[in-house]
């Protein structure tokens, strides 16, 4: 099977637990073991080329600009993983079954389940490191979901989003170190890194990279100090501890410690980080799990020990320790994932998990028992269970490791930790099953039927078949798996149970007794615990949060007070800082290109609009005479257009001109006319250094910009090339428009059209909240005037209605070879439309209308979409235009194109959203009585007179002022 | 002539913020508009002043042709900004029109960590 199929199967597979949760809970739970099932046999068909030391591949180049490829490769460490990560998978599926309550989404769990199954074999089956981060994310994302599946529970939901700060901010850190290091090789692919740690070691940048992945592992895999999240995390249900906290996730990192063996280790920085954190990490967490009264927090806790061991032995650097390191995770997920289980069980059974409230349940649960002492005799390292064998090879390790020159640190702390490991195993069974008979249980308890109990008891025959046959039985996948973390020839050793009176049976037969002393002595030790001061460290996490979260508030209530002119000012000094910075560091050559001359018409069209500007600056305040003057500005920007070469410019901005005065004027309507003062000297005088310095700098660089010719050829000369033989089309502005760059207008148009929307939105929530009732009942500040609708200005506007309509049919049509084209055409049409509305008034004019201006904007979009479609049909790419020529006698010549097509759903687009926009404007000044008001008042069909009392008083002010 | 626009840019520019650093919505949106200008001018620049070449192609003699690609860059970009200074009016409409008041700094029973529901 394809190992991209291996890796897709629990996503694909996720989807179907919670649609066939409907039905039912069996259906839910099969569908999810089938996909890991399915997974899982694709795997084992590879088993024997992988165990016989073959890697295989799957490549795809995802982005390879990148450095992003989809590549996949199963060595013997991936498949030793997804083994673990499918098999234990399917087992926890087993048990949730039976363990979640009726009350529990099942459908979601499963989901979530698979989810985090897929990511999780993406990591390990990942050949390429981006793709590992992708799907390293993805662990964290979904067991966020799976740590708080009890959303109702407040645990659950602190445990959560402890877990995915902690292990989040290691994973950005990991990014930031897998970056480093595929920028010391060159390439992002695993095969490749892996062949380069000369490279990678001699490197400056080997050091940072180091610290910054190992960070993302130790924070993944709960190594001191950052092992607090683990416990907290035991808020989720039992099947997710037992699969994410016991033998998957938290070995993520340690995976990608193995992963990164051949090129990170060896070191001495590699040495005393890892190994020392290792170390420090099994100790702390061994002794602290002693005194955990919570089942599950004494295992999370035997967790992150046992974590910090197979830290440790990888930490080592040498070849033995990391086949120890490999048996080991694979005899630790056996046991923990059965302890988890059988802790799980014994929650469900009596409803408690305080070891204080629990004791004799030997005789009730029997079958729990067994499962529950054989895997915890092995996590004490007892023989002949597999916990023995690999902690033995801890201890034969460590004997002969040095630190900072001393034979006895590493040994002796190993010794201490695998007591305490072994006082804690014992306490497990002595103080939940062993003892007497208790009558005061929550609820009465005895063993739960096969569906519960059947996972862990397949682990434990693993852990016991595993001890007595490890050679036969382990030791090919140890041997493969340690190969690929090498990278060369395996050392010489041996899975045994007897290796001879070694310094690592005597250490083992020490932590042994010792482990049963300390049980003895357990309730004088836990008083002496108790009282001593600890450091807690969810209070710490949590000050630490307050204090960050404070922080950032503080940073942005500073930057965003509410106050936009605040932001606009900080991104206009921000801007110009940057232009400076720029200026001053670059350089600027000299200037190539001859000014042209300043004849006297263009003198006075920029006084004019200096002065209009400068007097919009002074007369500011004075709304109405800022628009006049806004419109001088508008008007002079158009002649420049035109001056310059650029008529398309001219006739767009002019018309956009007019309307964009019609809209202001309209909107003042309902607006103060005056501004207030409301700035101090000083305010005004800082935003006028600023608004100086922004235009020195605005004008400065276009000055400088224009004396100079282009730095590169542009990709002008190609477009008016280009545009007759390929566009057909002679106004190179328009074919840009509608051909070259058709796809930008297309989204332009969409845009154009949202936004229309936005508007009509917005005016119609506006007008259904109580502001309706103060525009209905508003009136008038200032005398209106006698005639709402002059005869004269209606009869204009009628006569000239088909003229401009017209013009907008001429200069659309004209749009493809001179200046004209859909936009403006569009433009062009608005205006006649709206002089009707000025003339006529708002409720006239709406009363024939034929069209809606929503279904014009749609026409419009779909209509240019249908042309792009178009050219599929040909075989082209979206968009691709065609033209041709047609002789219809008694016409001329005429041309063709499709681009006119794509035109006619830009003028389509534009018109409605132009009408839209000041049509959703023009409804806030309907107020009652305008029906009477006619626009015409001589009208020989109609006998009776106005209604008098309805006069120009209550008149909608809409198109008065223009 | 480069010497006019450049400095007609600039005074657009700085009288444009200078507007949009008010704490009224209308200058506000003045000072956008004066923006709008100036960064259409700017844009239009870039490809270089000539006088008298439109890029319309004569099909009947050689001439020389403007650069035709900023001015279709400008010509969406006057027909959006126009989309855009009509949904700022609304916003700012919706805004005056719901609290009869047309400052655009919050008071501090606005913002985001107040209690909803203070302000009928």
């Amino acid at each position: 099977m394809s190992l991209f199929l291996i890796a897709a199967l629990p996503f694909l597979g996720a989807i179907f637990p919670g649609l066939l949760i409907r039905a039912g809970r069996n259906a839910s739970a099969s569908a999810a073991g089938l996909a890991s099932f399915l997974a899982f046999t694709g795997l084992m068909i590879h088993a024997p080329a992988v165990l016989r030391g073959e890697v295989v591949t799957a490549r795809f180049d995802w982005l390879p600009g990148l450095g992003l490829n989809a590549n996949f490769m199963l060595d013997g460490l991936g498949f030793l993983f997804a083994t673990l990560i499918l098999g234990i998978g399917m087992l926890i599926i087993l048990y949730a079954r039976f363990y979640l309550s009726r009350q529990d989404p099942m459908g979601q769990f499963y989901t979530y389940l698979l989810l985090f199954q897929g990511a999780m074999v993406g990591i390990v089956l990942s050949d390429n490191i981006l793709l590992l981060l992708v799907f390293w994310e993805l662990t964290s994302l979904s067991s966020f979901l799976l740590i708080g599946y009890w959303k109702h529970l407040p645990e659950g939901r602190q445990g959560a989003r402890m877990a995915l700060a902690v292990t989040g901010s290691g994973g950005l850190a990991m990014i930031a170190g897998m970056l480093i290091l595929g920028h010391i090789v060159g390439s992002y692919d695993l095969s490749v890194i892996l062949q380069n740690k000369e490279l990678i070691q001699s490197s400056p940048w080997y050091v940072p990279a180091l610290i910054l992945i190992l960070l993302g592992c130790f924070t993944k895999s709960a190594q001191f100090p950052f092992h607090f999240w683990l416990p907290h995390a035991m808020a989720a249900p039992t099947p997710v501890s037992a699969y994410l906290h016991s033998a998957t996730m938290v070995k993520a990192g340690i995976f990608l410690m193995a992963r990164m063996w051949p090129v990170l280790s060896g070191t001495p920085e590699w040495f005393y980080i890892v190994a020392t954190t290792g170390l420090v990490t099994m100790v702390v967490g061994a002794v602290i799990a002693l005194f955990k009264d919570d089942l599950k927090a004494l295992l999370a806790f035997s967790t992150v020990s046992h974590l910090g061991l197979i830290t440790m032995l990888l930490g080592f650097g040498t070849k033995v320790a990391a086949v120890a390191a490999m048996f080991h995770i694979v005899n630790h997920a056996t046991f923990k994932a059965a302890l988890f289980m059988s802790a799980g069980i014994v929650d469900h059974e009596t409803g408690t998990r305080d070891i204080k409230r629990l004791g004799g349940l030997r005789q009730l649960m029997p079958i729990t028992f067994g499962i529950a002492t054989i895997a915890a005799l092995s996590m004490a390292g007892i023989p002949p269970l597999n916990g023995f064998l690999s902690k033995e090879m801890m201890l034969e390790e460590a004997f002969h490791t040095a630190w900072l020159d001393s034979h006895v640190v590493i040994p002796a702390l190993a010794v201490f930790a695998a007591l305490f490991s072994a006082a804690y195993s014992f306490r497990y069974i002595s103080h939940v099953f062993l003892g007497s008979e208790r009558q005061d249980y929550p609820h009465h308890p005895h063993d739960p039927g096969p569906g519960l109990w059947l996972s862990p008891a397949i682990l434990v025959v693993l852990v016991v078949v595993i001890g007595l046959n490890s050679a036969t039985v382990a030791g090919p996948l140890v041997s493969a798996s340690a190969q690929a973390v090498i990278g060369g020839e395996l050392p010489y050793f041996k899975l045994k149970l007897w290796h001879g009176f070694t310094p690592a049976l005597y250490m083992s037969i020490v932590a042994v007794l010792g482990g049963a002393v300390l049980l003895g002595l357990h309730k004088h030790l836990e008083r002496f615990w108790n009282a001593l001061p600890r450091p807690e460290a969810k209070v710490i996490f949590d000050a630490v949060i307050d204090v960050l979260t404070s922080l950032s508030r503080f940073v942005t209530d500073g930057l965003h007070n509410g106050i936009i002119s605040r932001y606009a000012a900080i991104m206009v000094t921000f801007t110009v800082g940057i232009g400076y910075y720029a200026y001053a560091t670059g350089s600027i050559g000299v200037a190539t290109r001859v000014p042209l001359d300043a004849p006297i018409i263009p003198i006075i069209g920029w006084i004019c609009l200096v002065g209009a500007t400068l007097a919009i600056m002074w007369f500011h305040r004075n709304r109405l005479l800022s628009l006049v003057l806004i419109g001088v500005v508008g008007l002079i920007v158009s002649m420049a257009f035109n001056y310059l070469s650029a008529p398309d410019l001219a006739l767009t901005q002019i018309s956009v001109e007019v309307v964009t005065m019609i809209l202001l004027l309209l909107s003042l309507n309902f607006m103060p006319t005056e501004t207030p003062v409301d700035s101090t000297k000083a305010r005004k005088l800082r935003d006028a250094a600023i608004s100086i310095v922004a235009g020195i700098g605005a004008g400065g660089l276009i000055y400088a910009l224009m004396l100079r010719d282009f730095a590169f050829p542009t990709i002008s000369a190609y477009h008016l090339e280009n545009s007759y033989k390929g566009g057909g089309g002679t106004n190179v502005v328009n074919v840009i428009l509608v051909d070259f760059r058709g796809f930008d207008t297309f989204g332009e148009i969409i845009v154009l059209g949202i936004a229309a929307l936005v508007i009509f939105a917005l005016a119609e929530s506006v007008l259904s909240s109580n502001v309706r009732a103060y525009l209905l009942n508003r009136k008038p500040h200032w005398p209106q005037s006698g005639d709402a609708h002059p005869l004269m200005m209606v009869v204009v506007t009628r006569v000239m209605m088909p003229i401009a309509l017209m013009v907008g049919a001429y200069i659309f049509f004209r749009g493809h070879n001179q200046p004209g084209g859909g936009f403006i055409a569009g433009l062009v049409v608005a205006i006649a439309f709206l002089m009707q509305y000025m003339a006529s008034g708002y409720t006239w004019a709406i009363e024939r209308q034929r069209f809606y201006y929503h279904a014009t904007i749609g026409w419009g979009v779909l209509i240019a979409a249908a042309t792009g479609l178009g050219a599929w049909f040909n075989d082209m790419p979206f968009l691709t235009s065609d033209f041709g020529y047609l002789h219809w006698p008694p016409l001329e010549e005429f041309e063709w194109a499709t681009a006119m097509l794509f035109d006619t759903g830009v003028f389509l687009a534009v018109l409605g959203a132009v009408l839209l926009a000041l049509d959703s404007l023009s409804r806030f000044a309907w107020q009652p009585g305008i029906q009477q008001e006619y626009p015409m008042d001589i009208n020989p069909q109609r006998d009776t007179p106005p209604v008098p009392g309805t006069g120009p008083e209550t008149v909608a002010r809409a198109g008065k002022e223009t | 002539m480069e010497a006019l626009l450049a400095s007609a840019v600039g005074v657009l520019t700085a009288a444009g913020v200078f507007l949009i650093l008010r704490r009224r919505t209308f200058p506000v949106i003045l000072g956008l508009s004066l923006l709008t200008y100036a960064v259409n001018a700017f844009l239009f620049a870039t490809g270089r002043l000539a006088l008298n070449s439109p890029p319309v192609l004569n099909k009947y003699a050689e001439v020389a042709y403007t650069d035709p690609l900023p001015q279709a860059l400008v010509l969406t970009a006057i027909v959006i900004s126009f989309g855009m200074t009509a949904v700022i009016v609304m916003i700012a409409l919706g805004a005056y029109l719901s609290s009869r008041d047309d400052r655009i700094d919050m008071k501090a029973h606005d913002s985001v960590d107040a209690a909803p529901g203070e302000d009928a």
